[in-house]
């Protein structure tokens, strides 16, 4: 499956697998990940939650508009839910494509359109209190 | 009409539920809508011009009318990826 929500570890090899062929003469990669640290305090973990139905339809969408920039590039995008340590993945953006330049190119849209409008929240758990991520300060 | 309403991260925290269900009149627009919701939870600030709001899992801004049986989505900043 080529966009996924999942509550699982995210498995970067099985979203590879999604994208690749022997058509596909380059795929690039993105792969977010729980950072320790964020304004100046040690973050346990960091939580997940989505409007789920609206967050696959987004993600077909940017997979949507990258066929059409792009023709051939295939993209896939596994996104966690729920509880994720620092160090863990949170999201994985594949795109394969004939020739590299299309790879990067599609990979890096759908991760920014992903930034940008993908109706996810995550909030940082600290030892002493948690926040909103994006809700200032 | 009437509209489901859904909300998410601090925005169903100030709430206090996850959703809820808002009687409108006919012509009610979603700014209509956002503004009821803050008289029926006086913390919630819908209006503020970070949150982005959804009918039906597409993005619209506040003069977009409303309809019986659509689903209004009330979303906070995001912070996904």
């Amino acid at each position: 499956m080529r966009l996924r929500l999942t509550l699982e570890p995210l498995n970067v090899a099985d979203v590879l697998a999604t994208v690749t062929g022997p058509d596909a003469g380059a795929v690039d990669l993105f792969i977010g990940s729980v950072r320790d640290a964020a304004r100046g305090r040690r973050v346990l973990r960091l939580e997940y939650e989505a409007y789920e139905p609206m967050a696959l339809e987004q993600f077909a969408l940017y997979a949507s508009e990258a066929g059409e920039r792009w023709p051939g590039v295939r993209v896939a995008i596994h996104h966690r839910l729920g509880a994720c340590a620092a160090g863990e993945p949170t999201v994985v953006v594949a795109a394969g494509a004939a020739h590299r330049a299309q790879a990067f190119a599609a990979c890096r849209h759908v991760v920014e359109r992903l930034k940008a409008d993908a109706p996810i929240w995550k909030r940082e758990i600290y030892d002493d209190g948690s926040h909103w991520v994006g809700q200032g300060s | 009409m009437r509209v489901r309403i859904l909300y998410f991260a601090v925005l169903r925290e100030r709430a206090g539920v996850a959703e809820e269900t808002l009687d409108l009149p006919p012509e009610a627009t979603v700014a209509d809508a956002l503004e009821l919701l803050g008289g029926r939870h006086p913390t919630l600030n819908a209006l503020d011009a970070s949150v982005r709001c959804a009918v039906d899992r597409a993005f619209v801004d506040a003069s977009h009318p409303l309809a019986d049986g659509v689903e209004l989505a009330l979303l906070p900043p995001m912070s996904g990826g």
